[in-house]
Formats: C-alpha cells, structure tokens, sequence
C-alpha cells in the first residue's frame, strides 16, 4: 500500500477523527448526521456520493471554515481552525488572484504568514517544478490554461508543505484527458511527500484511482453508507487503469452509488 | 488589421468632412441678418488664435479646480468605500444620505455652497467634489464587496489578519471597480468646475474659467469665441478622460479579462 510516512508514525495520533459529527444550518434538517471516521497518516480517502450528501461541507468543517454542531474534528491533535498550519484546503475552482504572477500566487500563503523573501521563492521554485509549470512562473493567471491553473492552486497547497490536503473536487472542471493526466501527476508528487488526502469527487474513476479508501456517502441527511478498500497498489499508473482488479472496483464502487442515489430519491 | 486601422482614420475624418460641408451649406441657407448666430468654422478658428491667451488661462483654471475637485473626491471615496465595506449595516445606515446628495441637482447646491464658503476657486473645487464623489463611492464599494468568496475563504484558510485580507485581497480585486468609477467620474470633473465657475468664477477678480468666460462673451455676443470656449471645454474632458483610461489601461492590462487579446 502506502510506503510508511515516517518511523515514529505509528505512534503518533492519528492524523484526523472525527466521532459523530453532525452539521445543520440555522433550523434545517442535518446536512451531516453521525459521521465517525479515523483516517492515519498516509491515507487518501475519496469522499463519494450523491449532491447534497454534504461531501463538499466535511471539508469545510475540517478546515474550519464552518462550525460544527455536534460531535468532534480532531485534525493532527488539534481543534480544525487551529490545525490550518498543518492543512490546506484545495478549492473546486482555481481561485487564484488574477493580479499576481502564478510565482507570486504560489508564494501568497507564505507571504500571510509572514515567512521571508527567500523562503517564500524556493518553496514556490520547489513546488511549481513538482507540478511542472517552473517555466511559467511569471505569467499571469489569465495566460494559462484550465488544468495550468489547477496545477497552480495546487502548487500553492504544497508550498505549505501540508500533512493534510482537502481537496474539493479539483478537477471537476477539466476535460477526462486533463484530469487523467493530473490525476497521475498527484500521485507521482505524493510520492515525494506522503500528505494524506481528503479528496472530494463525483468520478469514481478518479476515486477509484488516486485513494487507498472510498467512502460512498448517502444523501439527507449525508451519513456514511459503505467504506470500500482498494488495495490496488500504489505507485498507479496508466497502467493500473487497465487492470482487472481496477476495473471490478470502479464497477463496485458505481453500484454502491446507483444504490444510494436510488436511496435518495425513493426517500 | 492593417486595413481595419485605416479605416478606423478614414470613416470619422469623412464624417467630419461632411459635417463641415453641412455647416457652410446652412450659413448658406441662413438670412444675412441672422449668419451671427453660427459663426463658419474658419472664424471659430480666427477666435482661437484671437482669444488664444484667455482660453488657455480659462482651461488651465477650470483644469486645476477640476482636478483638485477629482482628487479630493477620489482619496475621500476610496476612504469612505472602505468604511462601507466593513458592513452590510453600516451601508444601511448611509446609503440613503449618499442617495440625497446624489439626486439634489448641483446646480440648486451652487449658491448655497457659495454663500457659505465664498465664490472663487475653493466653491469650484466643492462643487467638482460634489459631483465626482457619488460614482467613485457606489462603485468602489461595490468592487470591495463583491470579492470571490472562495478567495475569502482561500484566505481565511491562511489565517490572514483583516488588514491583510484588505490590503492584498480586497482592494486589488476592487480596481476594475474602481476604475469604472473612476472613468464617470473623470467625464464629470470638468463639467463640474465649470458649472462651478459659471456660478462662483466672476467674483474672483476676474480670473476666471471656462464657466467665467462663457458668461462674458454670451453677454457680448461673441459667438465665435464661444464656439471656441466650447470646443476647449470638450478638449479638457477629453484630457480628463484620456489620463483615466491610460491609468486603467496601466494597472489592468496584464491581468484582466477586459484587456485580454483575442485568440
């Protein structure tokens, strides 16, 4: 599976858990209702499941960007919104500031924090060569592509060198060719530096390719439904799409979500 | 492109020529008593030459109260947009003073500001204060309320401070705003000084503006120079306008939407 993060990794706590997390806003019905889950360092979970599940809302909480009404996040031993050293949130959208150089937009989560000069432009030389975009370092968000300018957000992730990295349906955006290709390139970056993962889709190819665990969550209110494993082992490449084992999974994972999507609307 | 940019020459200078024609054909048409009243453009341009210095002092009056009046609207709006932006509330509570202020007509305004502070310059420059701070306020309030909220949270994640979210977030994001403000408010500026002018020009000795200038050739019949004041009037906004779009043009080009290139 996973090669081992480091030595003392064992021993450490796991990096998130949460124990019975429910989120509703104002008086409505509960978005998340009694969600318990323990992810350990290293592990890439792929959140799945019908709209309205609140797959996009775990993450929000996770960061802290919303308060939870029950229950507990514990991320990397801390409370969520004191834990935002140790994560970073990969948005949907690119969400770069357009009036910065894609070197400059990499460099602007050091810069908040107020590392110095040259930390800030080896961190971005380092991470916009790991996403191979080193050569447009002075371009503007405007010049580049769609798949350019997600490799750009998260490039930025990275240059906070995070153990956890919420990503919330990155490539949702991008034509299947683009998103395969930078699917790959995750992986191939993940192998320099093991992060573990929360990654949000509606792809089950994609969640079937990039995670060691698929959790397929059911709609209203959004509750875990089925974790699936997929021992499929990494590194994955094109190659690994091709596999039988990869195959039987996708449909697995495809049948799980029919069912909870029939679920939803019977309900 | 080439061909598009001759074009773009030729059409307005035909047009031009045309109008020109049109405008000797109906002094033609016109009685001989009454040819006074549309001076031919050859004398507009005698008036140009003849009245050469007082024009050019009048513009560069009615220019510096224009932009003293510009500049002092645009560093009080900028302020006062940050104000508003704080809060939803806090627009409530002012919107409806800015709304006043914009809806009573400047020109009901101008003898009351002059009686309190005095004709002359510094009534000019209210007045063009007056006129340009509406649009700077509204649109540059709106640019500072309207950021992206994935960038909000994108810098909530970094656990910025307020100010830094202002400074780097906030107010680059509000520019293209800004600058639409910006544009109105350069094509009223000179508008204003010289409606201020009109009002508050001929008390101050007899250096006035462009405001001041109309009022003494109407009352001596001197429709050429009038033309003239006129046309330098339309060259002042023009020059007002043009600085605008260049320092949009400055701030923007790398990196906006509105000044990408096609293809």
């Amino acid at each position: 599976m996973i090669p081992p993060v480091a030595s003392s990794a064992a021993n450490r706590p796991p990096i998130v858990r949460f124990t019975n997390i429910v989120k509703r806003f104002g008086d409505g019905p509960p978005i998340i209702d009694g969600v318990s889950l323990t992810a350990k360092r290293g592990d890439f979970i792929s959140l799945i499941g019908p709209s309205g599940c609140g797959k996009s809302t775990v993450l929000k909480l996770m960061s802290g960007l919303l308060p939870l009404t029950s229950g507990e996040i514990v991320v990397d031993g801390m409370q969520p919104i004191n834990a935002r050293e140790a994560l970073f949130y990969v948005f949907q959208e690119p969400t770069l500031l357009p009036w910065l150089t894609v070197k400059e937009n990499v460099e602007m989560p050091l810069k908040i924090r107020g590392r110095p000069g040259p930390e800030r432009a080896a961190a971005a030389r380092k991470t916009l060569a790991l996403v191979g975009l080193a050569e447009r370092a002075d371009f503007y968000p405007m010049q580049l592509s769609g798949g350019q300018k997600m490799r750009v957000s998260i490039a930025r992730a990275l240059s906070m060198s995070p153990e956890l990295l919420l990503m919330d349906e990155p490539f949702g955006a991008l034509d299947e060719m683009t998103r395969d290709h930078l699917n790959e390139e995750l992986l191939a970056i993940r192998e320099q530096n093991a992060w573990t993962a929360f990654f949000v889709t509606h792809s089950v190819a994609e969640a079937v390719f990039l995670s060691n665990r698929i959790v397929v969550l059911s709609a209203n209110p959004g509750r875990i439904h089925t974790e699936v494993t997929v021992d499929l082992p990494y590194p994955r490449t094109e190659e690994t799409r091709l596999s039988g084992e990869y195959q039987r999974l996708v449909a697995e994972v495809s049948r799980l979500l029919r069912s909870v999507e029939r679920l939803k609307t019977a309900a | 492109m080439k061909e598009k940019s001759k074009i773009d020459v030729f059409l307005p200078a035909l047009s031009t020529a045309a109008l020109i024609g049109m405008w000797y054909l109906a002094r033609g048409l016109m009685g001989e008593e009454r040819l006074f009243l549309l001076p031919a453009p050859h004398q507009i341009l005698a008036a140009f030459s003849e009245k050469g210095p007082a024009l050019w002092a009048a513009a560069l009056n009615t220019g510096q109260g224009a932009l003293y009046g510009f500049g002092c609207a645009v560093g009080l709006s900028f302020l006062l947009a940050l104000f508003l932006s704080l809060s939803p509330r806090i627009r409530t509570a002012f919107y409806p003073h800015l709304m006043v202020l914009q809806m009573t007509p400047i020109i009901i305004l101008a003898p009351i500001l002059i009686l309190w502070v005095g004709a002359g310059m510094k009534s000019v420059v209210i007045i063009t204060f007056l006129i340009c701070f509406f649009p700077m306020v509204v649109n540059t309030t709106q640019g500072l309320v309207s950021t992206d909220a994935n960038l909000v949270d994108f810098f909530r994640m970094c656990n910025a401070s307020k100010r830094q979210e202002i400074l780097w977030l906030r107010v680059p994001a509000a520019l293209p705003y800004f600058f639409t403000g910006l544009r109105i408010a350069a094509t009223l500026a000179p508008i204003g000084a010289i409606v201020g002018d009109l009002y508050a020009g001929s008390a101050a000795g007899g250096q006035g503006g462009l405001g001041f200038l109309t009022i003494v050739y109407s009352s001596q019949f001197q429709m050429s120079a009038l033309f003239a004041t006129a046309f330098v009037s339309c060259a002042l906004g023009f020059v007002f306008v043009g600085v605008v779009l260049g320092l949009s043009w400055w701030s923007l080009h790398k990196w906006h939407e509105s000044y990408r290139k096609d293809g």
